[in-house]
């Protein structure tokens, strides 16, 4: 699969033609532990490569979902805000967070593919 | 010392583990200069009879409310608080017991937390109430913050019907917030605000009194109406939670957050402090609230039990992120609130509220009638303003000289402002027919 | 024949049975279940006997409130029995060693109650004529002696009502000083320990400042080169826990304070652990400006199952222009509050505002001191080695047991990390969930967060050595068991407590803040 990249912060984002799909990794998932609580950005809202898109909690911990592209939100999952558990179930399928009509693709190209990903992944142990 | 188990031999076998010659050995990480060779210039240890004989001198040199006929409110009211409420918080499993952060052994804490939770957000007719504040006035500021996140806006208007030292409070933390404020001047009772024309588009919150600073009831609902209609919300304060039980609750008037303090109910007055901040706002906003929350869930064996929850917008997980700094509530004096009001119930509430009413009504009454004095107050609960045909910092004075504490001046919290002849005075179950004689008689005699 | 019973009584203990048993009302003998009072309710019943005020006319002006509120009907015995079974659920410093880091859960002295109820301390209202109250504010102002001579300051903010409260009163009294001195705009950085409370970067991110943190070595203290690197004109401030949330005091504290000065900012002091120090050692002597001190860690004042508190504020020469109102003066006509913006203009003084209404928190002012005039200046400098024995004396003893991720002599408190778990399948979690089945509440866990699963233990000194003793063993036990494969003990613990562990996912996910009547049965078809 080329049209999947991964970041350092473990987003990962999809694309297809000019709309990216954004979500966290299975990684993550897992080092979050249960997921209780999901807020997603406004749809309409234009956001920078960079900036926080969402937030993501765990009965212990909250993180930041940055977004590695830049573009206006068309779409959010609303699936995962009415059923947090969504996000540990299928991270990387039903569980993403926001669709973005991409305003600069280049951003994309800059990103770890899924082998560097994995890769980054295993340095961390 | 009497509080301290070590002997001497338990110190030199300790170190000997510790291998360490000295305890000053185990300071050794302190820079030199800054260990103090010999003892700070203060008073050697003493016993328990000494101490209690030095604190109790200086208790003496006090006249306590209830050794006088006794009107001081604006903020802090004295109610009986019965028996066993202070009985039953010197428990020591509830004294000296932690934030309740292990729920296998805390649930004597967390259970009383959402029993208190449920009480504030039914008198206040909201959804849902934190396990409290410090108290009514840092729970106005976290309220006004609380709105600027909801709102994403940065303004706030404050009615002048707010009493005067809350509104320091919220302006200071705006000044250092960054935030603006627009303060209304004080509103005396019979003289309505036009609050609504306040109102605009970058308002995030109208902050009303009621009863306000002055005493006057106040009509929230179209306060509501005006600042839903520019997006903004409705924090409704309520500095004597007693009146709750007379009063149509703010949450039914279309208040977004109430603030309330909860001393009236289970804690006394000392001298302004520890209080209980009462703090209830909608469903949708429970995720921008501050402070500690308590919810219900289940252990490992299914059965029900209590935790503190939501602890992802606390300090501890969020850090900068936050909602708030606050770190504490007021665990004790929540207890306190929490089994008073089990004791006064539906019935023992509201007849507690009439009592006081009818109390206040009956002082208004007397006082009416002494030449000079006029009553400012069309609507009030427990407490009234009246005009004196002089300073009523110097009439306060006289009638404590007469042995009555008659209230509180104006010019006490708002010194400067040309309220120098009005005199806040409040009137509780604790005053009795002949207190309140006593009081219209002494006034009589000072004017 | 001997031993005849002719009652029928056994008199041998029968062999055998579980522990587990159930019963039939949930309740294991002292270990009672207990209702919602609202599930007690009993229409009918009060706890308390108010007569109805004889008729009078109401005044007030049509808000009269409708309909039912919801509140319980229970009688007075049944209230005291409600609250005496669910406090029985609780873990306290009464009935056991609480060894939680960072928390200081020392002994209650009960004098401390007491006075705390005499009616002239616990029965004055705060704006009474202050003539009235001259022995409260002579009170008060004897705290603050206390306070300044303990820390070494010449100033000190009473009205902060908890330890947080007092960072907010300390960093305010800092901003406002750059903002006197036109440097506010310039100042827009404070600088944090990655190993700090979280109430500090929150504290500076509320008053709008950008945290940035400063990496620790691997000594456990602030790593001073990278700190001055960090140091700039643009840095308002440093907020640092000394000793630290390591345990550990902060060698460089003079050279970080001079560093902190000379870059034209300020320094403000956690003094969260101020237990390990009092008596022994002066902050004011160490450089600091400002220092929040909890009244209900260092002074003993209850816990109280998370407050009330109390966050007096110490101000060095440089801040105490800005310290808040209230504050007391002595004049010739006896004691007096300055309480607003005008009674300071003409006392001379430039405070910064006010942090709360009233003066602060009168009934832990008269507890704390009780407990300083009890211990004096030669007992609270044994209270603070003693606290530091105490800790030694568990880091010595089980430095071999657990892991220690630093080198002693630590001060109040001792930290180990989770190394000694490694490979158990037990982790800190775990470790600490089992000590409550052995009686004990747990230490602090997961903080500090620069050390990895850990266990951050603060004995204080109103522990005996037998009780330190036995608690020793208790670990060294448990780290056994966990090591030779005893995961279970672990994993499901605690077996024994009034509850189990708690679905904290399911709390979070939907949360049920408050009770709600059950809904009305429909009526028999």
């Amino acid at each position: 699969m080329s049209d999947i990249r991964f970041t350092d912060q473990h987003e990962w984002v999809r694309v297809d033609g000019d709309i990216a799909t954004i979500g966290i990794t299975d990684y993550a998932q897992e080092q979050l532990g249960d997921v209780v609580y999901v807020e997603l950005p406004e749809i309409g809202k234009t956001i920078e490569a960079g900036d926080e898109a969402a937030v993501v909690e765990s009965v212990k911990a909250a993180s930041e979902v940055y977004t590695p592209v830049s573009g206006e939100v068309i779409d959010v999952n609303s699936d995962i805000e009415a059923t947090p558990a969504g996000v540990n179930e299928d991270a990387m399928g039903d569980g993403w967070f926001v669709k973005l009509r991409m305003s600069d693709p280049a951003e994309f190209e800059k990103l770890m593919d899924e082998n560097a990903y994995k890769e980054f992944v295993e340095g961390l142990h | 010392m009497r509080y301290l188990p070590l002997t001497e031999t338990d110190r030199s076998e300790m170190l000997g583990v510790i291998g360490a010659k000295s305890v000053d050995e185990l300071f050794r990480d302190v820079p030199e200069r800054a260990r103090l060779a010999g003892l700070v210039d203060l008073p050697r240890r003493q016993g328990e009879m000494e101490v209690d004989r030095a604190l109790s001198k200086m208790a003496a040199r006090n006249v306590s409310a209830g050794s006088v006929p006794f009107f001081v409110g604006a903020g802090a009211y004295r109610h009986h608080v019965p028996a066993s409420v202070d009985h039953l918080i010197q428990r020591s499993e509830f004294l000296t017991s932690y934030t309740p952060y292990q729920p296998e052994i805390t649930q004597g804490t967390l259970q009383y937390l959402f029993e208190f939770q449920t009480q504030v957000a039914m008198i206040t007719g909201m959804d849902v109430a934190n396990a409290s504040m410090y108290d009514g006035s840092t729970g106005c500021g976290e309220a006004v913050l609380m709105a600027h996140r909801v709102t994403k806006r940065k303004k706030a208007v404050l009615s002048g019907t707010l009493h005067p030292q809350y509104a320091e409070v919220v302006k200071n933390l705006s000044d250092f917030a960054d935030y603006e404020l627009d303060v209304m001047p004080p509103a005396l009772p019979g003289r309505p605000e036009d609050i609504a024309a306040h109102i605009a588009d970058d308002t995030s919150c109208v902050v009303v009194q009621s009863p306000g600073f002055f005493g006057e009831l106040v009509d929230l609902r179209p306060i509501a109406e005006a600042a839903h209609a520019k997006g903004a919300l409705l924090i409704a304060v309520v500095p004597e939670i007693v009146s709750l039980g007379a009063v149509t609750p703010p949450g039914d008037m279309g208040a977004d957050i109430v603030v309330g303090e909860g001393q009236s109910i289970g804690n006394g007055l000392n001298f302004g402090g520890p209080y209980v901040g009462l703090f209830a706002t909608r469903q949708k906003f429970v995720r921008q609230m501050p402070g500690r929350l308590c919810g219900e869930t289940v252990d490992a064996d299914g059965k029900r039990g209590f935790v503190l929850t939501l602890s992802t917008r606390e300090q501890h997980i969020r850090r900068e992120k936050a909602t708030s700094n606050i770190c504490t509530n007021s665990g004790l004096c929540c207890l306190a609130f929490t089994i008073h009001m089990s004791l006064l119930g539906e019935e023992g509430y509201k007849r507690l509220a009439r009592i006081n009413h009818a109390a206040a009504v009956d002082l208004a009454e007397r006082l009416s009638k002494v030449p000079g004095v006029e009553i400012l107050n069309r609507a009030f609960f427990n407490e009234f303003t009246m005009r004196l045909p002089g300073s009523a910092a110097d009439v306060v004075d006289a009638l404590a000289d007469k042995g009555v504490l008659g209230g509180v001046p104006v010019s006490r919290l708002l010194p400067g402002a040309g309220f120098d002849d009005l005199l806040i005075v409040a009137s509780t179950e604790v005053n009795t027919d002949a207190d309140r004689a006593a009081f219209a008689a002494a006034l009589v005699e000072v004017l | 024949m001997s031993g005849m019973n002719k009652q029928g009584r056994p008199t041998s203990i029968a062999v055998g049975g579980s522990a587990a048993r159930e019963t039939f009302t949930g309740n294991r003998a002292l270990q009672l279940e207990e209702a919602l009072v609202f599930e007690l309710d009993n229409p009918g019943a009060c706890g308390v006997d108010l007569d109805e005020p004889t008729p009078f006319t109401a005044r007030l002006g049509g808000f009269e409130r409708q309909g039912r509120i919801g509140l319980p009907s229970v009688s007075e015995p049944e209230i005291v029995r409600h609250y005496v079974r669910l406090s029985a659920k609780n873990y306290s410093i009464d009935a056991g060693l609480y060894p939680l880091g960072s928390c200081t859960m020392k002994h209650n002295p009960r004098l401390n109650e007491k006075m705390a109820r005499l009616p002239g301390i616990g029965d004055i209202h705060p704006l009474q004529p202050m003539k009235t109250v001259q022995g409260a504010l002579e009170l008060m102002d004897t705290l603050a002696h206390w306070l300044k001579e303990l820390t070494g300051m010449p100033a000190v903010a009473l009205s902060p009502k908890a330890g947080a409260h007092g960072e907010l009163c300390g960093m305010m009294a800092i901003r406002a000083a750059l903002i006197a001195r036109g440097e506010d705009e310039a100042r827009s950085r404070v600088l944090v320990p990655e190993s700090a409370h979280g109430t500090n970067p929150a504290t500076a991110a509320l008053l709008g400042y950008k945290v940035e943190s400063i990496p620790v070595t691997t000594e456990g203290r602030v790593d001073l080169a990278a700190f001055k690197a960090t140091l700039g004109p643009d840095v308002a401030a440093i907020m640092l826990t000394n000793p630290n949330t390591c345990g550990l005091f902060e060698r460089d504290i003079i050279d970080i304070a001079d560093a902190v000065h000379e870059a034209g900012a300020y320094f403000y002091c956690d003094g969260a652990n101020f237990n390990a120090i009092v008596g022994r050692v002066r902050p004011g002597d160490l450089g600091i400006d400002a220092m929040h001190i909890n009244l209900h860690k260092t002074f003993s004042t209850p816990h109280g199952g998370g407050g009330p508190g109390a966050g007096p504020v110490v101000f060095s020469a440089a801040l105490a222009p800005f310290a808040p109102r209230p504050y007391v003066v002595h004049g010739a006509d006896g004691f007096r509050l300055v309480e607003t913006a005008e009674d300071a203009k003409a006392d001379g003084t430039t405070p910064f505002g006010r942090m709360t209404a009233f003066h602060g928190q009168m009934g832990m002012f008269v507890r704390a001191l009780a407990y300083m005039m009890s211990h004096g200046s030669d007992g609270l400098r044994q209270v603070a080695e003693d606290a530091v024995l105490n800790a030694n004396y568990v880091l010595a003893s089980l430095k071999d047991d657990l892991s220690a991720p630093f080198e002693g002599p630590c001060m109040h408190e001792a930290l180990f990390d989770d190394r000694f778990l490694k490979g158990t399948g037990v982790e800190t979690l775990d470790f600490a969930k089992a000590m409550i089945d052995e009686g004990y509440h747990p230490m602090t866990m997961y903080f500090p967060l620069v050390v990895h699963g850990a266990l951050l233990i603060e004995p204080t000194e109103t522990e005996s050595k037998q009780a330190v003793d036995l608690f020793i063993a208790t670990l060294k036990d448990l780290a056994r068991a966990a090591k030779s494969n005893d995961k279970e003990r672990f994993t499901g613990a605690p077996y024994l407590s009034p509850r189990r562990r708690l679905d904290e996912t399911a709390a979070a996910r939907s949360p049920v803040l408050r009770w709600a009547p059950p809904a009305p049965k429909q009526a028999a078809e």
